[in-house]
Parts: structure tokens; sequence; C-alpha cells
């Protein structure tokens, strides 16, 4: 049904892979910059409590290359990984490639999850309170809405936390797997087990927006001169909400849902520090704390890729599904 | 015979809030009636943002919550409440929208036309239906596939009218069905509207445009600042003589030379506490600045205005009243400052009406 | 018919929608207040009593008692205090330095592309990761969550501004001066920066609540405020270690508190927005 023009979508496709190339350069360069002029000494950040020589002192600066000037370090940064190599963990001590696949693969199964959870749920509630605007219904969905907007995250998992896991006993406490243990040694069912309530914190702290943009959407559709002509014409109230209704804001809620991947990564981070669950947010709150500049740098640049991913995503949609848009495929 | 249409003493006004959240009613039409019979067009002519399209709304049903809406609107001699214009609206009355945005933009056109359907046997014939009523109005089957956006201003205004004509209304309301046509469209158009007067049908048609009025009605009611002022025949626009209201009179003699337009800008926007064609009226009196003329029947014809079978030189216009009337009226600055007066002219003007 | 908020409705039903908001935007405003009031007037050593340590809560200890016996409502009142301050500090900077980039944005078209550029940049590395980078930069601490919630909160306000700087510059006195030959600096100063002022006003209100909640977060995570500073994100991540002994007010009350401090300053930014610009509250 949709006919997408190739040499349009490849045209689209190429400017946008050169615009993320020079993105990711400059956020390269400057989060290492950052780190660099950073007053936390990297080294002692790194050693912790432990006490070591003078000597072992010297040869970990040389290591982290503190007797270089920043303009060499940020070019030798930059050409490591132009070479394709993201450098060495230092807590995990392996390559931050792998670090980075482990952990991210058991983080997206989280993500994907709590996303489709909070893209259906949050749709929906948005499509009843923007229908039944102004009765009970909707002001109860919108103070859910109001509340979880003006909630940290990580306290909604922590109440969460005290309720299904002390009070109930119903999942585990977590902090099961230490911080710096790469390998998992966890059967499938233990670790769904240790995988629903992160991503029922996280899906229903997700869905408030949506509902909400959901909700004003529909609201400014029931205000459109095709919705009154739907009318006119003696259509039912929700024989248009599905028709027309659901119709023209379908769109425009996957395409919101896709940009979110930037609170979706953020949130990730707290709720995995909430639940102790191993994946891209422990690692890069542990990889930050502990001056695992590889690692942190690493994981820039990943979430950097996930977040522009999610809104090429949606700007393809947004171009390619709405017929008014599409028709400008012959030029 | 009773009328098809009857609409009585219609006022709509809104509530609104401007900077600082004071609130301000905002009077849109007030003590409109109208009726329209059995294959009867009767024009609707005012400037934009009269109103006209809320005339059309209030009868079908569909104005915006913020909306106050008093009088009665009756189909066949009975009383539409919300409920029965929810009924009847779609088939007995049907709206001819204002342009192609009434129109899903992300739907096919047919499947519009075709509308919501209880299965799927009432899918086909209702489909068969709409073939046939498209074709009727020269539209081919290339159409039923496009979009909204894809269509011409022609090929949309048959759309617009053949999707209203598919259920075989009674009565019809078009809400400007020729603006931003060529003229050979708009000809059609007016020949389309004045067969379905032929079939029986009853037709309100609404417009800002006074040559379309003239060429397709029977008769024509003028809307002013929100008063419905004259409703007459059509034949007795032919020459100003015939007609009875003076801001008509003026608007027909000045036909030729202002391109059939419709002077903007000129009503009062705020409400006034007596006729509101004072300001500009040839042939008032001290009577027309502090009471509000009633719509009477005069000669088949309504008519607002006090001073009507008056001719134009006996009057003397009083010079003293006049300059306060225009004090009052120039005096109101920012909304929020007139908020009070305005009120307090309201209440001056119940009233006047009271004593009247 | 008009629809109140939800917070407007009910209570002072006889008042009129201007008188309604505005009494929301003072009480709410006053509560804010006398919290901050009362938690700058609090001493940072709290007293200690281990006879008194991890009580649930009671009527002398409404919020509880942590495991060194300090009275958990005094700390939570500190902490808010404290992120009232870190709130009004990145907001006030990130409206600033959102105002600049909006004027820097209107000189031209490079200048213009350059702020699209960063806008762009900014919002494509997650929200948490930038405060944390950021902060680490500035070697944490209370300068370090200002500036680095500052710096990733200036995005939507800049838009909403260039949007509207563009708009002012194109109206016929600003061509006038032009003519007159008058500088950018002058126009920009006498007829741009009067006109955007409630904007900017109504926007740094509006970061308020995502400053507080962000400051927590990386103060949560360690990122932020250090470990002796009596905030609400060191308070709550204290609390993880004793969760599972049952010690559920450590962590349930003050997050609750933040949330309706969040939740007022909400309510504030909402009602004024509504007051300078009632386009809503006409549907
Ligand atoms: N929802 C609303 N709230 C406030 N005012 C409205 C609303 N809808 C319409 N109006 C007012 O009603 C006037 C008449 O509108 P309309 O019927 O579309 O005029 P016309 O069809 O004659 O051009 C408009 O000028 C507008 O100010
Ligand atoms: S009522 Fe008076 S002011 Fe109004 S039109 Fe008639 S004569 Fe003129
Ligand atoms: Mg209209």
């Amino acid at each position: 049904m949709i006919k997408i023009n190739s040499k349009k979508l490849a045209k689209f496709l190429g400017l946008k892979a050169v615009r993320l190339l020079i993105l990711l350069i400059v956020i390269a360069a400057i989060s290492f910059i950052m780190i660099q002029l950073s007053p936390i000494d990297p080294v002692r950040a790194y050693l912790g409590q432990r006490i070591v020589s003078q000597e072992q002192l010297a040869i970990m600066g040389e290591y982290w290359g503190t007797n270089l000037s920043l303009g060499e370090r940020v070019m030798g940064w930059l050409s490591t990984l132009a070479s394709g190599s993201m450098g060495f963990s230092l807590i995990y001590r392996v390559p931050v490639t792998e670090v980075i696949v482990q952990k991210f693969t058991a983080s997206l199964t989280l993500m994907v999850s709590s996303w489709i959870i909070s893209g259906i749920f949050g749709f929906l509630l948005g499509v009843l309170a923007g229908a039944k605007e102004g009765t009970w219904i909707d002001k109860v969905i919108k103070t859910y809405c109001y509340i979880l907007q003006s909630s940290p995250t990580f306290w909604i998992g922590l109440v969460l936390l005290m309720v299904f896991s002390v009070y109930l006993g119903w999942f585990p406490i977590g902090l099961s797997v230490p911080i710096g243990q790469l390998s998992d040694t966890v059967t499938f069912w233990q670790w769904l087990h240790r995988l629903i309530l992160p991503a029922f914190t996280l899906s229903i702290v997700g869905i408030a927006s949506l509902t909400m943009y959901t909700r004003d959407k529909l609201i400014s559709v029931k205000k459109s001169d095709y919705f009154l002509f739907a009318q006119a014409r003696g259509e039912s109230f929700w024989g248009i909400i599905k028709n027309h209704g659901i119709r023209n804001i379908l769109i425009p809620a996957i395409t919101i849902q896709f940009m979110s991947f930037n609170e979706l990564f953020g949130g990730t981070i707290l709720v995995e520090q909430v639940f102790a669950y191993p994946g891209i947010g422990q690692a890069t709150v542990a990889a930050g704390l502990r001056s695992d500049v590889p690692l942190l740098l690493g994981i820039v640049i990943i979430s950097t890729i996930f977040v522009f991913a999610g809104n090429l995503i949606a700007d393809i949609i947004y171009q390619y599904v709405d017929p008014r848009l599409r028709g400008e495929d012959d030029d | 015979m009773g009328k098809l249409l009857e609409v009585n003493n219609l006022s709509i006004s809104f509530t609104q809030y401007v900077q600082g959240l004071n609130r301000h009613d905002l009077k849109v039409i007030s003590d409109l009636s109208l009726d329209i019979g059995e294959s009867e067009i009767v024009a609707v002519l005012g400037s934009s943002g009269s109103g006209k399209s809320l005339l059309a709304h209030t009868i079908l049903g569909i104005l915006p919550y913020n909306a106050h809406v008093t009088g009665d609107v009756k189909f066949n001699g009975e009383i539409l409440d919300q409920e029965k214009k929810e009924k009847i609206r779609g088939k007995e009355i049907c709206l001819i929208p204002q342009s192609v945005n009434f129109l899903d933009p992300l739907m096919k056109v047919s499947q519009q036309a075709v509308g919501e359907c209880k299965d799927d046997n009432e899918r086909k014939e209702k489909k068969i239906r709409q073939r046939e009523v498209f074709a009727k109005y020269g539209l081919d089957e290339s159409v039923d596939d496009l979009y909204p956006f894809e269509l011409s201003g022609g090929m949309a205004r048959k759309v617009l009218l053949s999707t209203a004509l598919l259920n075989d209304p009674d009565l019809l309301i078009a809400d400007e069905p020729t603006p931003g046509l060529d003229s050979k469209s708009v000809e059609e158009t007016i020949q389309d509207i004045r067969k379905l007067k032929d079939q029986g049908k009853g037709v309100l048609l609404i417009t800002h445009e006074i040559d379309v009025a003239l060429k397709t009605a029977d008769r024509i009611a003028i809307f002013y600042s929100g008063y419905v002022i004259e409703i007459n025949k059509v034949e007795n626009f032919l020459n100003s003589d015939n007609l009875l209201h003076p801001y008509t009179k003026a608007l027909v003699d000045a036909l030729p030379h202002n391109g059939f337009k419709l002077t903007e800008g000129v009503q009062p926007l705020e409400e006034v506490s007596g006729c509101p064609y004072y300001e500009n009226c040839p042939i008032s009196s001290d009577k027309c600045a502090n009471n509000k003329p009633e719509l009477i029947e005069h000669d088949g014809a309504m008519i607002r205005c006090f001073n009507f079978n008056k001719a134009v030189s006996e009057e003397v216009v009083d010079e003293v009243v006049s300059e306060e009337v225009v004090d009052e009226v120039v005096s109101e600055g920012p909304v929020e400052e007139s908020v009070s007066e305005e009120i307090a002219e309201e209440v001056n003007g119940e009233e006047a009406n009271d004593g009247a | 018919m008009t629809e109140a908020p939800w917070y407007n409705k009910g209570l002072f039903s006889s008042l009129n929608l201007r008188q309604k908001t505005l009494l929301t935007i003072g009480l709410t405003g006053l509560v804010l207040f006398v919290i901050f009031i009362c938690g700058w007037l609090i001493d940072a050593n709290l007293p200690t009593d281990f006879a008194m340590k991890m009580q649930a809560p009671s009527f002398s200890h409404p919020f509880g008692t942590d495991w060194m016996g300090r009275d958990m409502f005094i700390r939570t009142i500190k902490g808010l205090s404290l992120s009232i301050v870190i709130g009004i500090g990145a907001s006030i900077i990130s409206s600033f330095i959102a105002t600049i980039l909006a004027f820097v944005a209107s000189v031209n078209k490079w200048f213009d592309e350059f702020v699209s550029w960063l806008i762009d940049l900014f919002a494509s590395i997650p929200h948490i990761l930038l405060i944390m980078m950021i902060s680490i930069a500035l070697g944490k601490g209370a300068f370090g969550v200002i500036m680095a919630v500052a710096f990733s909160h200036w995005v939507n306000l800049t838009r909403v501004l260039r949007a509207e700087v563009l708009q002012i510059n194109t109206s016929e006195y600003v061509a006038l001066s032009n003519r007159l030959g008058r500088s950018k600096l002058w126009i920009a100063k006498e007829h741009i920066l009067p006109l955007v002022l409630s904007q900017i006003f109504v926007g740094t209100l509006l970061v308020f609540p995502h400053a507080i909640m962000h400051e927590a977060s990386v103060t949560f995570l360690g990122f932020g405020l250090s470990p002796h500073e009596p905030a609400i994100g060191i308070i709550l991540s204290e609390s993880m270690s004793y969760l599972a002994m049952g010690a559920w007010w450590l962590a349930f009350f003050p997050g609750l508190a933040l949330l309706i401090v969040v939740l007022l300053f909400d309510i504030i930014g909402d009602n004024l927005k509504r007051l300078l610009d009632p386009g809503e509250a006409n549907n």
C-alpha cells in the first residue's frame, strides 16, 4: 500500500548518515575534553580506597595519558575511534565494545518491553481521556499523568521495590550480580523474574508523556473541521473517534514514542541502579564513578546513536506514511 | 403548510478568557429568526466572521462547548433538541461544508462519503449509491481513491456536494459553496443548487458573495453585526426602492462599483445599546440610539428598523444624541476596561427593550 | 463552560477563573517559600540520638528516624530547601543561556544555523548522561550540578524564544528602527527584550520542576551533591541500604515530599502561563 520512492529514501538516509557522523565526531571530542578537564583525578577515582606505591601511580598516569597535551590526547582518542576500537574497559578488563554489546543487549530487553507496554497503554489512555475530555475519567488519567511526570523515576522504582519485593516478597531485591562482573550465570527464569519490576517501573513512568500528548492531539482533532463534518454526516461519536480520530493521531503518537529514546535511556540508567539490573545503566554509573573513561565515552557514543536512530525512524515514518507528504515522491 | 425549517430568536455567544484570565463574553449572533420552506432556497448574506457558519452548526448540533445558545430550531414543526439533531443530521438535514478541510486528510474521499457502516452488506449498498451520485456529478471512478488534498477546487466542491446528497436529505445547508472557484465552476455550483430546489428540497445557502445569493436564492436574509436586519424576496433586490432597511438599500445601490462584495470592518464588534446600524444610518432618530428594533413582518418581508416606512428626506439626524453615542463607542478601549461598561450597556439595552 | 485545570476545581468554585488562578499561584508560592525558609533556618548538623535510631513514623517523628536517630522530617525539609536553591540557580542560568542563544540566532542566517545545530547536538545525548558528564567535568558538588542542569535545560526555551524573536524581527517597527540606523543591540534591548520578558519568566518557572528532579536523580546516582550534603538524592540513595530491613519510611516520605514540591512548581508555572497566554483556557 505504501509506495516508497527508493531514490528519495536513499538520498535522505545518505544525508542523515553524514549528519550522524559529524554529530558523533563532535560529541566524542567534546565528551573526551570534558572528562579530561575534570578536576577529579582519574587515577585516584579508579583506585578508590586502595593503597598503591608511587611507581604504580606513575604507571597508571602514563596509562591515562596525563603526561600528554590536551590536543594530543583528543587526537589520539579520535584516531583510536576511527580505527574502530573504543579501547579497553578499566573496570571490566575487556574491550569496551564487548562490555557494551553484552550490557546493552540486557538493557534492550528492558527498554523494548517497557517501550511497547508504555506505547500501547499510553496511547489507549490518551485516546480515552481525550474522547472523554472533562469527565471524571479524563481527570483521573490527567491526575495520574501529572503526578508521574512530577515524580523522580528512581523514587517510583524505590516505592515499587518496597511494595513488591520487600513487603510482598514477589521479586528479588537485586544486588545479586556485583558490579564489575561481566558473565552472568543466571537462568532464563531468574532473569525474567528480575526483569518484570524494572520493566514495570519504566513502563508506568513512560506512559505519562505519551498519554498527555495523545490526549491533546485527540482534543485538537475533535475541534477540527473534518471531525465536525463527520458528525454532521451523522456518524456516531465512537465511530468518528475510531475512523478519523485514531487515523489522524496514530502516526504522530508513534513518532513521539520513537522520539522518546532519550528519556527511555535516562530512565533505564535510574531504574537499573534501583533494581541492580546488570545492564548498560549500571555500567554507565560504574564507569562514571570509577573513571573508566574509555567505557564512559563508549557509552556516550552508543547512546547518541541509539537516540539518533529513534529520531531517524520517527522522521521516516513521518515523511513516508502520510499520503500528503508521500505525494511529493516524484520530484 | 408547515415550514421545513424554522429558526426562532437564536442567539449565540462565547465565553472567552483574555490576557490576565479576565472573562469576556463575545456575542456573535443576536436574535436571529429565519424560515425555509420546501423547494425554497434562502440565502444568508453576511460578511466573513459574522457567524454564518455558526448558524449552520447550530442547526446540526455541532457547536463548540463554550458556545452559549438561546432560541430554538424547528424542523417540520418539531423542536430540535440535541438528541433529535444527532438523529436527523446526515439523513434529513445535510451539510455541504465550506472547504475541502472538512474532509479527513488521511482518508480516501469515497470512503468518507460512504461513512460508517454496520456490516459489509450495508457497505456494499452504500458504495453503489456513492458511485451513482458521484457519477451524476461527473466524478469518475478514479476520484474515489483520491485523498482530499489531491482534489482540484471544482472537484472538491462536487465531492462535498455528492457526499451531502448520498442520503437524499430534505434540507441542505450549503456553507460558502463558491469562494475560490473559477467562474465556470461557480456557475455549475449555482445550477446544481437550483436543481436541488426543483427536486423539492429546501436549501439554506450561506454566503458572503451577493451576486451568488442573487443568482441562486428565492429569499435573502441580510446579516449585519450579528443581527438579521432584513429578509426579502430576491426580486426586490433588483431595485433598492423595494427594499426596507437603509443598510440593504445602500448595499444594493452600491452594487456595480463595489464588486458585489460586502464591506467588511464597518460593523460594530462590541454590543451596542441601540440599533447596530445607528452610527452609519442616514435616517436614524433619537429612539434608535438606545432602543433595539425588533424583527417584524412587513408586506411578506421581515425588517428590523424603526423608521423603514418613513421617507429619507423627512429624517433629521439629531446631532447631540449621535455625538454621545459615538463617544461611547469610541471610548471602549482595551477589552479589560470595557467589560464592566459592556455589562452596564447590556442591562440598559434590556431595559430599553422591555420598555419598547 | 471553560475547563479549569483539575486543581482549580471544587474548593474555590465561587471565585472566577482569574481569582482562582491568582490564589493558586499565591498559595503554592507561599508553601514553597515556607519550606525554603524553614530549611534554611535548620542547622545542617542535626542532633544524633542513637537511642532513637530507625524509628518508624510516630507523632514525635512524623517521617521516622534514620540509623543515627536523626529526625527524617527535619532532614527532608532541609533537603527540599537545598533542592529549591539548586532548582532556582539552575533555572535562572538555563534561561540566561536560552535568552542569549535566541538573540545570537537572530543576528544572521549563519548564527541561526549554528544555534539550531547546538540544539540538535544537546538533544541527541540522553539528558541524564549529559548531566553526569558536565557534573564530572566540573568536579561534581553543588556548582557542578547547577551548571550541569542549566546546560542541559536551555533547549526548549531557546526554541520558543528563537521563534518569537524571529517573528518580532519581521515586524514594522523593527524594520523602521533598522531604517533609522539603530544598532542590532539597541533593537534587541529596546524592542525585543521587553516583549519576550514574560516568556523568559514563564520559561524559567517551567524549568524548575525538571531541574529539581534531575538534581535529585544525578545526586542519587552519585554524580551530584556530595554524601555529607543534606540533599534528597543523598537521603534516597542512603535509604537503599535499609530497604531490605523494611525501613520504608526512609525512602517513602522524602521522595513524596520532593514529588509535592515539584508538583507545586508545576502548578505555579502552568497557572502563570495560562494567566499570560489564555489560549488554552478558552478551550
Ligand atoms: N469556539 C469559539 N470561541 C470563540 N469565538 C468563536 C468560536 N467559534 C467561532 N467564534 C467566533 O464566531 C465568529 C463567527 O464565526 P463563523 O460562523 O465561522 O463566521 P462566518 O462563517 O460568517 O465567516 C468568529 O468571528 C469567531 O470570532
Ligand atoms: S432602527 Fe434607526 S438606526 Fe437602525 S436602521 Fe432603522 S432608522 Fe437606522
Ligand atoms: Mg463560515
